[in-house]
């Protein structure tokens, strides 16, 4: 279990963080604005808000 | 994408949203009534009648669990149980589910009250109810989630949308929140009486820690929530960019847990700490910046709307004062201006910037946009919310002003040295210079509850339409049916 020691070193655990951190948000930066489909798919979740309108009075854009 | 067509009242439970729609106004005019009043008191010193129960100590909490909780919980309550079932297009699971939590909150925000004027408090921020009242905060939030989750499981749209990320986010970590800042040891089992189970900086780090998260995902996430829904509805187009509300979320909840340690700058907290919640703040602008943006930007080719709604007005001012307070909250938390602002009114003021400018305009304008659609109607008076508008917004600029000039003002007379090296004023010196800011900000107040009380008025006269025309529609059905 020595190994755990190298966890309780802020010099360590510092950068270890960061790049967990960081490389997470790239990921999640990069599957949100990556692929041309994905992001029309996701840009249709826009319209749910109006799915189940009676009045449907939505503004065409 | 599935489809389904409205169908009302038997497809969804819209009666726990009346209930606490209903109690959402009635606790914004209690809390914001007693909030006029403790600012009055600072004003003009006789209120307290020289008596405990009248003091501002024991007032204050009052104010802020009544309009924290009882109006902004109450109305999260309300739009969250609305907005999942119609964006999951599902009833929610169980009704008696929901109806314990309106119950069970309703319970918590009056003994809250009860407590604090008799004296009881933790003495924590935000989080002054005494371990009793914590643990039925604890089974009525559980209770919340499971029925929030359950329904979102039961969903008949496969995809969740992004306002129900936003209010899972904001129960999840306020469960997480309570359970640990409230970690107390009772002094005897019939004692309201506890102890916290931390103590000294690592206390003052807990409660920092959920103090900071309490304006993260209570006041902010949670009313994200319904600004992504309800900007939409309200202008009738979809929002500016689904892409950027994802990163918006996830860049936020992930930023907010950091930041606490910027309330205990210059405190025996480690530097390390409160630099890196520092850093943390300044980073959270770009997340705050991006939500307003898009929600402004929903707007955009219908700018019109704001000239013609006033509901689309509270909705879009709410959001400027978003961006505002989110934009002076990083410059406060940097070391330097913190040391002059710090146990300042500029604090004082910063809040009000957010909870009135933000949270309360956001949740006017959802109500405003929601209430006659519960009850099918139109609202009473379009004249009201116009009135409505203008005396929050005044009220707002009165208040945060009169704080701004009285907090510099204080934070400058602090540090003030004479030739001799002796501090320049006395603490009573600072407080005598701080009473024209106290009127002030009691009159901006004074505003701001007028203009909370004739939506009250509003709404119960658009409530009392809504039932008269339900029941004429009802008395002329029957006659139809009698004749046929």
């Amino acid at each position: 279990m020595e190994w755990l020691m190298w966890f309780s070193k802020p010099e360590n655990t510092k950068p270890l963080a960061l790049i967990i951190f960081f490389v997470t948000f790239i990921g999640i930066v990069i599957y949100v604005y990556g692929s041309k489909k994905r992001g029309q798919k996701l840009e249709s979740y826009r319209d749910i808000p109006f799915l189940d309108d009676q009045e449907g009075t939505k503004d065409k854009q | 994408m599935a489809v389904t067509t409205y169908s009302g009242a038997e497809q969804y439970n819209f009666d726990i949203v009346k209930k606490f729609s209903v109690m959402a106004l009635v606790w914004a005019v209690v809390g914001m009534f007693v909030g006029v009043y403790i600012a009055s008191e600072l004003a003009w010193p006789f209120l307290n009648f020289d008596s405990p129960y009248f003091s501002f100590g024991r007032f204050r909490p009052v104010h802020t669990s009544a309009v924290i909780f009882g109006f902004g919980g109450s109305a999260l309550f309300a739009t969250s149980y609305y907005v999942v079932q119609r964006t999951c297009q599902t009833r929610l699971i169980s009704d008696g589910m929901a109806s314990f939590t309106f119950w069970g909150w309703q319970t918590v925000i009056v003994l809250a009250a009860l407590s604090y004027v008799s004296g009881y408090s933790q003495g924590r921020e935000y989080a002054e109810m005494e371990w009793p009242i914590d643990i039925l905060i604890e089974v009525v939030w559980v209770t919340y989630l499971i029925l929030f989750v359950g329904t979102i499981m039961r969903r008949k749209q496969p995809h969740i949308y992004v306002a129900n990320w936003f209010y899972l986010s904001f129960i999840l970590a306020t469960a997480l929140l309570h359970t640990f800042n409230n970690l107390s040891m009772p002094v005897d089992l019939f004692s309201m009486k506890s102890y916290s189970l931390f103590s000294g900086t690592q206390d003052a780090m807990t409660q920092w820690w959920y103090g900071h998260n309490a304006v993260g995902f209570f006041l902010t996430a949670a009313f994200l929530g319904m600004m992504y829904y309800f900007v939409p509805k309200q202008a009738g187009r979809p929002i500016y960019s689904y892409r950027l509300s994802i990163v918006h979320f996830w860049a936020l909840s992930f930023m907010y847990m950091w930041v606490g340690g910027h309330h205990l700058h210059w405190t025996a907290l480690p530097d390390w700490t409160s630099s890196l919640a520092a850093a943390f703040s300044i980073l959270l602008l770009m997340p705050s910046w991006g939500g307003m943006i898009n929600g402004i930007m929903t707007l955009s080719g219908a700018w019109d709307k704001l000239r013609t709604d006033p509901v689309m007005r509270f909705m879009i001012v709410a959001l400027s004062f978003y961006g505002m307070s989110t934009f002076e909250g990083p410059m406060m938390s940097l070391k330097e201006v913190n040391a002059l602002s710090h146990y300042t009114d500029w604090t004082v003021g910063h809040v009000h910037s957010g909870a009135l400018g933000w949270v309360a305009m956001i949740s006017f304008g959802s109500l405003y946009h929601m209430m006659p659609k519960l009850w099918d109607t139109k609202i009473y008076s379009q004249k009201l919310v116009e009135w409505h508008f203008w005396l929050a917004t005044i009220g707002i600029v009165l208040y945060i002003v009169a704080m701004w000039i009285s907090g510099i003002t204080q934070g400058l007379m602090w540090r003030a040295f004479d030739e001799f090296g002796n501090l320049q004023y006395s603490f009573a010196e600072s407080v005598a210079a701080m009473m024209p800011f106290y009127a002030m900000r009691a009159i901006g107040g004074m505003f701001f509850l007028s203009g909370a009380s004739l939506m009250a008025f509003n709404m119960f006269m658009t409530i009392r339409q809504g039932k008269r025309e339900s029941a004429a529609l009802e008395a002329k059905l029957a006659a139809k049916m009698a004749h046929a």
